[in-house]
């Protein structure tokens, strides 16, 4: 007797049957919808004009990470305008595992609905869900979630302003010695001894950059030191503007120290904008003019060691000041005195003894006294949390956290 | 009036960015004063550019020191100034094929393209490169022993350095088996903590972390003094003098 499986045309047979049986009883078909996403909620867009509206829905219950191939491959975002012709405009596309969209395509005051329909690779479409409650973009007059930044900023440049007016008002203000800036005199002094001039490197910035205004607040300093002993001036710029305004305060300050004629333009100029090429000529006329003394007063990137490493090599006194915590360790190690993030911003008011300006130092002060009130108090509530997980120091110690000191506080 | 007109477009500027960073309305007003900075700095390139080969033709008729720095300078300058505008190599785009002057000037092939990919590039990239050197001689000098502060540094250098290496795994494995030995839950996380990896985090999330926002506070607070001397006029030495 021949067994029926081992005939070939009988196996083919029941290949097919069995693919055929597979293909019909199976419960997903290439071109079946995917299952509807759940619910939809839209709201109005916070801190805004009034041009925003969020999504959020609840995924499709075919969008999962575990079904190979994936079923939803897209969500597709329509919108209806309540007051307009009823037609559902499409308005955005998010991928599958994304279950929110914002829309920036909307008109104050006008209302919508929205519907989201999950898409399948094949491009079968799921059913719509879609919003219950049209949303309506609403304008707020104030960024709420900016407003602890705002009440610190106010608190600080008030204790700033305060002690403007006290200084005006003849209060003398003490203000520590800050040894970078005592050695902008013996290094000018050097300078001029030794027959050499002054390079200053006011940063890679731009003027909007307030590291670069710093920098030329303390040029003009530098630059009256240097007047007065009557030695060279080297300033290279890495932007134009920069060098128009470092040109007009250098003008200034030989006026101020009655050596306008002494004053030459052409020290200062222009070099290029590339951070590299700018470093390239600034360290080769270090390395061919060799200048006693150099300055480094602005916003500083990775050229930072390549400029105070060369002005280390030809023996250059060296003061830097920066507010880039990333290159301080750099000028720390290789100038001989650096000036650290608040003492560059201090150094304008401290050089120019002005009393007025030394009242913005004290202004700083109250703030750092604000900041570390806050620090304490955070942690000490903090510690307390730790023992106390569920008492009102861990409801304390949170929003300190996340609404006085970060986010939206004291560290935007 | 030298110093007036400027004073007031800077402190206009600041306080409409300011007002702009918390109220929505005026948003677009901050992104306009930022469009009308950028216009004027690109108005300011070209008076660099002039700047630029004013002082490289002086330093070449002067015959001053490194005046072959400058002709080479002013060489390179010209040349990418020109490839550039003339848009040599540039084939027309495919948008507008009737215009031969349609092709972007820094499309693939193009002059202007090989000179920024050829000599521009590599020669940033060493410059770039010599960091390392430079990085390891301010290192030799920083991490001298002259003083107890300077042997703090070295040793806390060295354990930083060594635990973002797998030698520092490999040199501490010891101390896990050493530490589930001890009873006391305290010392055995006290032990567990000295692997040099976990060490180098401690060092990093602790102490440097701590320090870094000390400095980070009083650079914000600084910026806002800086800034305020400057919108309200009480520093006005950027500006420079008022004589016209």
């Amino acid at each position: 007797m021949t067994r029926p499986y081992s005939n070939p045309s009988y196996v083919r047979w029941l290949a097919v049957c069995c693919w055929l049986v597979l293909a019909v009883a199976s419960p997903v078909r290439a071109d079946d919808p995917p299952a509807a996403p759940g619910s939809v909620t839209a709201v109005d867009h916070p801190n805004d004009v009034g041009n925003a509206i969020d999504l959020t829905w609840e995924p499709s219950p075919d969008d999962r990470p575990d079904i190979k191939p994936p079923r939803v491959i897209q969500y597709e975002i329509r919108r209806q305008e309540v007051s307009g012709d009823g037609e559902w405009l499409p308005v955005g596309e998010q991928t599958y595992g994304t279950t929110t969209f914002s829309d920036k395509q909307v008109e104050r005051g006008h209302e919508y609905l929205y519907q989201v329909v999950a898409v399948s690779p094949e491009g079968a479409v799921s059913e719509a869900a879609v919003t219950t409650e049209p949303a309506t973009p609403t304008m707020q007059y104030f960024r709420e979630d900016r407003a602890w930044f705002g009440l610190i900023v106010l608190f600080v440049c008030g204790a700033v302003v305060l002690f403007i007016s006290l200084a005006k008002r003849g209060r003398r203000l003490y203000v520590r010695p800050i040894p970078g800036l005592e050695a902008v005199d013996e290094a000018v002094g050097r300078a001029t001894e030794m027959g050499r001039e002054c390079l200053f490197v006011p940063g890679i910035q731009d003027i909007n950059d307030i590291q670069t205004v710093a920098g030329l607040t303390v040029l003009g300093r530098v630059a009256t030191h240097i007047a007065e002993y009557d030695a060279d001036l080297d300033v290279p710029t890495a932007r134009s503007l920069v060098m128009t305004a470092a040109r007009e305060t250098v003008e200034a300050s030989y006026l101020s120290a009655g050596r306008p004629d002494s004053f030459r333009e052409d020290d200062i100029y222009y070099l290029t904008d590339e951070q590299f090429g700018y470093v390239a000529g600034v360290t080769g006329k270090m390395v061919r003019d060799k200048p006693a003394a150099c300055f480094y007063m602005g916003a500083f990137y990775a050229e930072s060691l390549l400029l105070a490493e060369t002005g280390n090599a030809i023996g250059a006194i060296q003061v830097a000041g920066t507010a880039m915590p990333s290159q301080l360790p750099f000028f720390v190690a290789a100038c001989d005195y650096t000036l650290i993030g608040e003492e560059f911003f201090a150094a304008s008011a401290y050089l120019s003894g002005e009393p007025f300006q030394l009242g913005t130092l004290r202004g700083q002060d109250v703030g750092k006294l604000l900041g570390g009130a806050l620090l304490l108090v955070g942690c000490t509530v903090l510690t307390i949390a730790v023992f106390q997980p569920e008492g009102a120091a861990a409801s304390v110690a949170d929003f300190i956290k996340n609404h006085i000191l970060g986010g939206a506080g004291f560290l935007p | 009036m030298k110093r007036t007109v400027p004073l007031i477009i800077a402190a206009t500027t600041g306080f409409v960015l300011i007002v702009a960073y918390f109220i929505p309305y005026t948003e677009t007003w901050g992104e306009t004063a930022m469009a009308w900075f950028n216009i004027i700095a690109a108005v300011a390139f070209v008076l660099g550019g002039f700047n630029l080969m004013k002082n490289q033709l002086q330093k070449i008729s002067d015959r001053r020191p490194g005046w072959g720095y400058a002709a080479v300078t002013l060489i390179s300058f010209v040349i990418t100034l020109f490839v550039g505008l003339a848009k040599v190599g540039v084939t027309p785009s495919e948008t507008y094929p009737e215009y031969p002057w349609a092709g972007a000037y820094d499309q693939e092939g193009a002059a202007f393209w090989w000179v920024y990919e050829y000599l521009f590039l590599p020669l940033s990239a060493t410059m770039f490169a010599m960091l390392a050197f430079y990085i390891a001689s301010a290192a030799f000098r920083a991490f001298r022993a002259k003083n107890v502060e300077a042997v703090i540094l070295l040793i806390t250098a060295f354990i930083v350095l060594l635990g973002r290496t797998y030698a520092g795994v490999w040199l501490t494995s010891w101390v896990d088996p050493l530490a589930a030995q001890f009873e006391s839950p305290f010392m055995s996380q006290l032990i567990t903590g000295l692997r040099l990896d976990r060490l180098t985090g401690t060092i990093m999330n602790v102490f440097n972390l701590a320090g870094m926002r000390a400095i980070t506070i009083g650079i914000a607070l600084g910026v806002a003094s800086t800034s305020l001397k400057v919108l309200l006029g009480v520093d006005r030495s950027y500006l420079g003098s008022g004589d016209d």
